[in-house]
């Protein structure tokens, strides 16, 4: 917050509060007389119906479907499963978010506790292993929230290689189910970011490419007890 | 698009076609698409109704978590407010996610005449910016351009050599032309899908990255938003995140959307501002029956379905919201007479809009609406009216128009952005006449 008082962007100007005022006062003016409230009719459907691991299966399901891998692992597997996708991705620096437990980091890697590093910093990180919010089972989504295992969008974002630990309890059904999860987060002022597949592009001729600005490669490890 | 450019007519029939197909498979797999659209369609109606209210509650909610608001009458005021604050913190050059609106009050060129670069950094907005085009497409604006094209471009524009114009390489070249750009700008600006007034949160939905660079990276974030864009609850995202990306890209979900409140500390830009834009809006709110313009989610859903679309391209619409959401917005958002009044008559009023809308838009009725607004104004559609009230006055007016299309007379403003069609060897009521069919 350098700036919240300097003079720049002086959004309480004269000139904006007019605005302000001759904006509200132009809706008011077009909108006079009419009924206040609009009923808004909520018949779609707020839960999915899967449960258990038909939900399990789903989720990867959808996530498989945007070119991104799928790993299911033992809670005792996770360090290995990320030491073997790290090789495979030529993945040499990771990076993770400060909470990420010490049964996930690998062994045989550098690996780097995102502490506030620079972007600049970042870009010379070859990947990055966070956990997740929640998970989306009908779109495939995975959310972050921010929190320590998550860590902070930068992180998430710069490196080119991106892995996902998911928990399978952390699989919601549907998009209503996840928002309403988040409803506290988002209350809280904490930034969210839904995932669902590696960057993408169809600008050129409507011809999919994976991988733009944001991690071209993106690997889900889903952590089910056997 | 020119008739003489079959070759461009090809690739966007392709296209539409081509998302016009998977948007049809995910919305098939939804069994409650319907009761999706319906409750769409009734919060934007009711997001309209109390916008004044909306607006202060998300201002106050912004302003509760760090950010700052600011407001403006129309573009001018809009694009000032952000020149001042890219001014106040001395950076020559911003970072810019795809934004309709911006591109709308031409922020771009304000901010050139203040010194200060714009860079697009969406694949197409970037190929646009580059051979300083216009957009055709509301999804994929540069959808008018093939590959061979694109590849020269990069290639003398950004100075590299031995460009092959697979679009992986391509897309590679502009990955690698953007990172340096997000990783030194010092302000990022964006639009916004949505803002929602309980929470103070503001939403971009999008496929490449480059919008979460720009909201995450640049340690100042300038976001100008339309105000119809507010969304009362946070419980609404429930339905837009279902009715948005299937619509659009005719995916489950699009691969990123970013959400924040505010400012975070330690995550993302310490600065941030959003600006309310009006220019124009409350003049179509204040049409009770043209205010449904306003719930348009620019998904582009009407676009890839129209059969005129389709054929002439985004750019006979002269406008950044082309097709049949274009043909009912941008001539009320302008309001004054001007060369957009036509375009309403650009319509078969064959209903396919209305049927893929994912807020239910009754684009058709909106289009029958703006025309009888318009007939009682427009001289040249007086003449028009009194031209076809008989047949003798139709028949000479036909032997008029046939004669003037022959000879090449130009109609400005309409053939700025489109060509007239060959005039045909002989009329229908003659050929009937003749052959009697």
């Amino acid at each position: 917050m350098a700036s919240r008082d300097s003079a720049t962007g002086n959004g309480r100007g004269a000139g904006s509060s007019a605005a302000r005022a001759a904006v509200l006062e132009r809706i008011r003016a077009a909108t006079r007389g009419e009924p206040l409230e609009v009923a808004v009719p909520r018949d779609y459907a707020t839960r999915s119906p899967l449960a258990g691991d038909a939900l399990v299966d789903r989720f990867a399901d959808r996530v498989s479907s945007y070119r991104a891998s799928v790993h299911r692992c033992a809670p005792d597997e996770i360090a290995q499963r990320v030491v073997v996708l790290a090789r495979e991705r030529g993945a040499r620096r990771v990076a993770v978010a400060p909470a990420v437990p010490d049964d996930w980091r690998p062994d045989g890697l550098e690996v780097v506790i995102d502490r506030g590093m620079a972007a600049s910093a970042l870009d010379r990180i070859d990947g990055a292993v966070t956990g997740c919010a929640l998970a989306i089972a009908e779109t495939g989504t995975l959310v972050l929230d921010g929190g320590p295992r998550c860590g902070r969008r930068a992180l998430t974002l710069v490196p080119d290689w991106r892995l996902f630990v998911v928990e399978a309890g952390q699989v919601v059904g549907s998009v209503p189910e996840a928002v309403a999860a988040l409803h506290e987060a988002a209350s809280a002022g904490r930034p969210l970011t839904f995932v669902s597949g590696p960057s993408a592009t169809s600008d050129i001729e409507l011809s999919r490419v994976e991988g733009v600005h944001g991690p071209r490669t993106l690997d889900v490890v889903l952590v089910a007890p056997k | 698009m020119r008739i003489g450019e079959p070759q461009l007519r090809d690739n966007l029939y392709a296209a539409t076609r081509t998302i016009r197909a998977k948007r049809a498979q995910v919305v098939a797999e939804v069994e409650d698409w319907e009761e999706l659209r319906e409750a769409g369609r009734a919060i934007k109606a009711d997001a309209m109704r109390r916008l004044d209210a909306l607006l202060e509650q998300l201002e106050e909610a912004v302003t509760a978590a760090g950010g700052r608001v600011h407001w403006a009458r129309d573009a001018a005021e809009a694009n000032a407010v952000v020149a001042d604050i890219v001014a106040g913190h001395d950076a020559g050059e911003v970072v810019k996610v795809k934004s309709l609106t911006t591109d709308e009050i031409e922020l771009n060129a304000a901010l050139a005449q203040r010194g200060i670069a714009a860079l697009e950094t969406d694949l197409a907005e970037l190929i646009l910016q580059l051979s300083d085009d216009w957009p055709s497409h509301i999804l994929v604006p540069a959808i008018h351009r093939n590959r061979r094209e694109i590849r020269d471009l990069f290639a003398r524009e950004l100075g590299i050599e031995g460009l092959g114009d697979d679009p992986e390489e391509l897309t590679d070249a502009a990955r690698r032309h953007l990172r340096q750009a997000f990783l030194r700008a010092r302000v990022g600006i964006s639009g916004a899908n949505f803002a929602i007034a309980e929470t103070g949160t503001v939403g971009v939905v999008e496929s490449e990255g480059n919008g979460r660079m720009c909201t995450t990276l640049p340690p100042v974030l300038v976001t100008v938003m339309g105000i119809e864009k507010v969304l009362p609850a946070w419980r609404d995202l429930e339905v837009f995140l279902q009715l948005l990306p299937r619509s659009s890209t005719g995916e489950r979900m699009n691969p990123y959307t970013s959400l924040w409140t505010g400012v975070s500390d330690g995550d993302g830009p310490g600065e941030f501002h959003l600006v309310l834009l009006d220019n124009g809006r409350t003049r179509v709110l204040a049409d009770e029956v043209g205010r449904d313009a306003l719930h348009c989610i620019r998904c582009s859903a009407c676009l890839n379905v129209c059969p005129v679309y389709a054929r002439v391209g985004g750019h006979a619409y002269r406008s950044v919201y082309p097709g049949p959401i274009g043909a009912v917005l941008t001539p009320q958002l302008r309001g004054v007479p001007g060369d957009s009044d036509d375009l309403p008559w650009a319509s078969s009023l064959c209903g396919a809009c209305y049927e893929v809308c994912p807020v239910k838009i009754d684009i058709p009725a909106l289009l029958v609406h703006l025309r009888s607004r318009a007939e009682s104004s427009d001289p040249a559609l007086r003449v028009m009216g009194w031209a076809m009230g008989g047949p003798r006055r139709f028949a000479a007016a036909q032997k008029a128009g046939r004669a003037a299309l022959r000879a090449g007379v130009p109609v400005p403003p309409w053939t700025k952005g489109r060509d007239l069609p060959p005039a045909p060897p002989e009329t229908f009521r003659q050929w009937w006449r003749r052959t009697r069919g």
